[in-house]
């Protein structure tokens, strides 16, 4: 028996990257994909592994450009082998993550750093991204080739925007002959000052201080000026406002090189989730308002922008969905709003949640799933081009889930360190089956292999 | 994890007590009062005044009980208020503050209230700087009655009681009265509180004041289309002088001093000029218009020093009857529902 050749029999295949969407089968071998589609029986080894996947959807296995490993520094929120087992839970193969550690990613041997306890003891792909900035401080800029040859994918200051734009511009003018894209985090922080939810009428009805959505538009704004003035690559973090999405949208049109990201709670919950009673569709009774399991930055905010974010993406106009996966051991949440740290666990829920956009009819599967896999890889770059499809002499990276699968989130299911949700008790539509990573199979049968 | 689990299965049950509102258990702001229960709570404070008007103030409802007031904000009234009103039911009320407690060695509000609970006491009244925080004790802490005695910028509830009580028995009635409260509503527990409290009862309330202190958008509709806001009927006039016309009730708003160097106002001198409180301005409301304020009170600043202690002013009336409110209050959450 050859346990290196496995036949995936008998899936819907969704491959974005070459308009597939047909039921076939996918064969695979030493961690290559030999084929897909309709295969003759005749190319099929006998002694390979079957695996029946009737009735469920396989495409390439999902990107997440934006997330928070934690380690070093902070490994009681999370480590990078229980990050990289709730990605592969949430059916991520390649996940990028954010320098936020303490000390930050800003030299090579940081970089090798992650990328040795990766390839140790992680189960699915994990790529560094590098600061801006020399320990994030936003004063001068990081050694940016040397972070580029050590293997980083992106460059960003993650939760501490580039203030300074002539800092910015410099950033985007140095780095524009290394290939890769510079991400900031678009947030005036002048302008929020000591925010802590969307500025609107639950803010100012829970009398917590807001966060306008001019400290989003007014930074992006900058910051597409300063792409066009340099040529350089940018990237926009984490859209959440409906007055974003135009912004992109004629950078485009001018052929500015910008691409933007979108998180699946900011396309599917809004603020009125902070006054409580809002988790659950099933309705298992009131809650209190001040959960601090909403807070996350940027925030949730009205209906108006989820519609606007959720045509941004249909269209195109945002190129991925990023979860911004931000574990935190839950003692933490358990203050008041305005000491209670910002982020959601959202590596394991990102699926359930943006399937909601094709159950609710406002975009395809193949388009979804092109959000989440194509889509990143062209924002990270060609080198990620074999680890987006399914096309044979490609790497068998590759994603099986059920569409219709109804489950209840239940935080401590979840592999990552972070139960911060608050989706806990929710009922979502849509699970992961099983993950493969370079022909492997990395969680099959709702357990990690 | 032990106390994480605790905290988690032990909220199961409070959540669905709260759906079947059997009883009150705590008080965290008027958005959740019926315009019933306001009344209940009204009626039950005047009987309170009585008590509080006796040549000996005790009675024995509350024996038995014990209340911690737990502050973590400077309070002179409040706090007192609170004490006296324990005191003469009978419950033994246990002063805290933050200062001097196991807050200054880095215990968490949380703790600090599993702590109090642990130690038997019925009803924890809490004042902290931070918006939301007795909900959060009220979340997790499911054998004590939570009373917000203000919390950050977002409410105020005994105080906005008091304030209807007081009015009530000035001119005998709320609803259709015209409310007028200027100032600096934006970072105002007390007038957020008076604005459900008076809305509830069926008053007219206007929110005068400039336009970088107030609470605009608690007014609009929400990010949801169409979705009414209960908040609707609140209207909004920057002009004080138009404000006053015809206004039954005036409620000036401490003005804090840093509100001008956060950029919020020019100058004091501008304030003054455009929002001062006076007998001037008076005379565009009804003759017989209540003047009042919460406390603590900046003679000179959002209120003329002859107004806050003329003959309209009722000032004084609303810190007795601060005490007669939090009496029936307490009543409330420890007794009045068996």
């Amino acid at each position: 028996m050859a346990p290196d050749t496995i036949l995936i029999k008998g899936p819907r295949i969704i491959d974005p990257g070459r308009g597939v969407d047909e039921v076939g089968d996918i064969l695979i071998r030493d961690g290559v994909i030999l084929a897909s589609g309709t295969i003759s029986p005749d190319d099929i080894p006998e002694d390979c592994r079957v695996v029946e996947a009737g009735g469920l959807v396989a495409s390439p296995g999902f990107i997440d450009i934006h997330c928070h490993l934690r380690e070093p520094g902070y490994e009681y929120k999370e480590t990078i082998v229980a990050g990289t087992r709730a990605a592969a839970r949430g059916g991520f193969t390649s996940i990028c993550c954010m320098p936020n550690t303490d000390p930050p990613i800003d030299n090579s041997a940081m970089v090798e750093f992650i990328r040795q306890r990766a390839r140790d003891e992680g189960i699915v792909r994990v790529f560094p991204i590098g600061c801006v900035t020399k320990g994030r401080k936003g004063k001068e800029l990081s050694e940016m080739e040397e972070l580029a040859v050590a293997g980083v994918v992106a460059f960003s200051d993650d939760g501490d925007p580039v203030e300074d734009p002539n800092l910015m511009r410099l950033a985007l003018t140095y780095s524009s002959d290394l290939g890769l894209p510079v991400t900031n985090h678009c947030q005036d922080l002048s302008l929020s000052r000591n925010g802590v939810m969307a500025e609107g009428r639950v803010a100012t009805r829970l009398g917590l201080p807001g966060i306008p959505s001019a400290v989003e538009e007014a930074m992006m704004a900058r910051d597409i000026a300063l792409a066009e003035l340099t040529g350089g690559r940018i990237h926009l973090a984490h859209l959440s406002t409906a007055g974003s999405v135009p912004l992109v949208r004629q950078a485009r049109e001018r052929g500015i090189p910008v691409t933007a990201e979108v998180c699946p709670h900011h396309l599917t919950i809004t603020d009125e989730w902070v006054l409580g009673g809002q988790a659950t569709g099933t309705g298992t009774g009131e809650s209190f308002a001040y959960d601090t399991l909403t807070k996350v930055y940027p925030p949730l905010r009205g209906q108006q922008d989820v519609n606007a974010l959720v045509q941004g993406l249909a269209e195109g106009v945002i190129d991925c969905i990023a979860t911004d996966h931000a574990p935190h051991e839950l003692i933490s949440k358990l203050v008041t709003y305005q000491d209670a740290p910002s982020g959601i666990s959202a590596l394991e829920t990102a699926l359930g949640s943006a399937l909601q956009l094709v159950h609710g009819g406002h975009m395809s599967l193949i388009t979804l799933v092109e959000r989440m896999t194509v889509g990143p890889a062209r924002v990270l770059g060609a080198s990620f081009d074999h680890l987006s499809t399914l096309a044979p002499g490609t790497t068998a990276d590759i994603v099986i889930f059920d569409p219709d699968l109804e489950w209840v989130v239940d935080p401590n299911e979840f592999q990552s360190m972070g139960k911060n949700t608050p989706l806990q008790g929710a009922t979502l539509k849509g699970q992961v089956v099983a993950t493969m990573v370079q022909g492997r199979f990395v969680y099959q049968d709702g357990a990690v292999v | 994890m032990s106390l994480l689990n605790a905290i988690e299965t032990e909220a199961q049950p409070q959540i669905e007590a709260a759906a079947v509102r059997k009883r009150r258990r705590h008080v965290l702001d008027l958005d959740d009062f019926s315009q019933q229960e306001i009344l209940e709570v009204l009626e039950s404070a005047e009987g309170m005044s009585e008590v509080l008007h006796r040549d000996i103030k005790k009675v024995p409802a509350l024996r038995g009980r014990v209340v911690v007031t737990l502050f973590y904000e400077a309070s002179t009234r409040t706090r007192i208020s609170f004490e006296e009103a324990g005191k003469i039911l009978s419950a033994d009320v246990i002063n805290m503050s933050a200062s001097g407690s196991s807050t200054e060695k880095g215990e968490s509000l949380l703790n600090t209230g599993l702590t109090i609970q642990a130690m038997g006491v019925d009803i924890i009244v809490i004042r902290h700087p931070h918006s939301g925080a007795p909900y959060l004790l009220a979340q997790h802490l499911d054998r004590v009655g939570i009373i917000n005695a203000g919390d950050g910028i977002h409410a105020h509830p005994t105080q906005a009681l008091l304030d209807l009580y007081t009015v009530k028995e000035k001119l005998g009635r709320l609803e259709g009265l015209k409310i007028v409260i200027v100032g600096d509503v934006l970072h105002s527990r007390v007038a957020r509180s008076n604005i459900w409290g008076f809305v509830k009862m069926g008053a007219q309330v206007i929110l005068c004041g400039p336009s970088t202190l107030l609470p605009l958008d608690m007014l609009r509709p929400s990010g949801n289309d169409d979705q009414d806001n209960p908040l609707a009927s609140v209207q909004v006039e920057t002009n004080l002088d138009r404000a006053l016309e015809g206004a039954d009730v005036v409620m000036a708003l401490r003005l804090q001093a840093e509100r001008q160097n956060g950029g919020f106002l020019p100058s004091m001198r501008e304030y003054i000029r455009r929002w001062q409180v006076t007998e001037a301005r008076l005379s565009r409301a009804n003759p017989d218009a209540l003047v009042m304020h919460p406390g603590p009170m900046n003679e000179g600043i959002e209120i003329s020093s002859t107004l806050a202690h003329g003959g309209r002013s009722v000032i004084e009336q609303q810190v007795t009857n601060g005490v007669a409110i939090r009496m029936a209050l307490l009543y409330h959450l420890s007794a009045g529902g068996e």
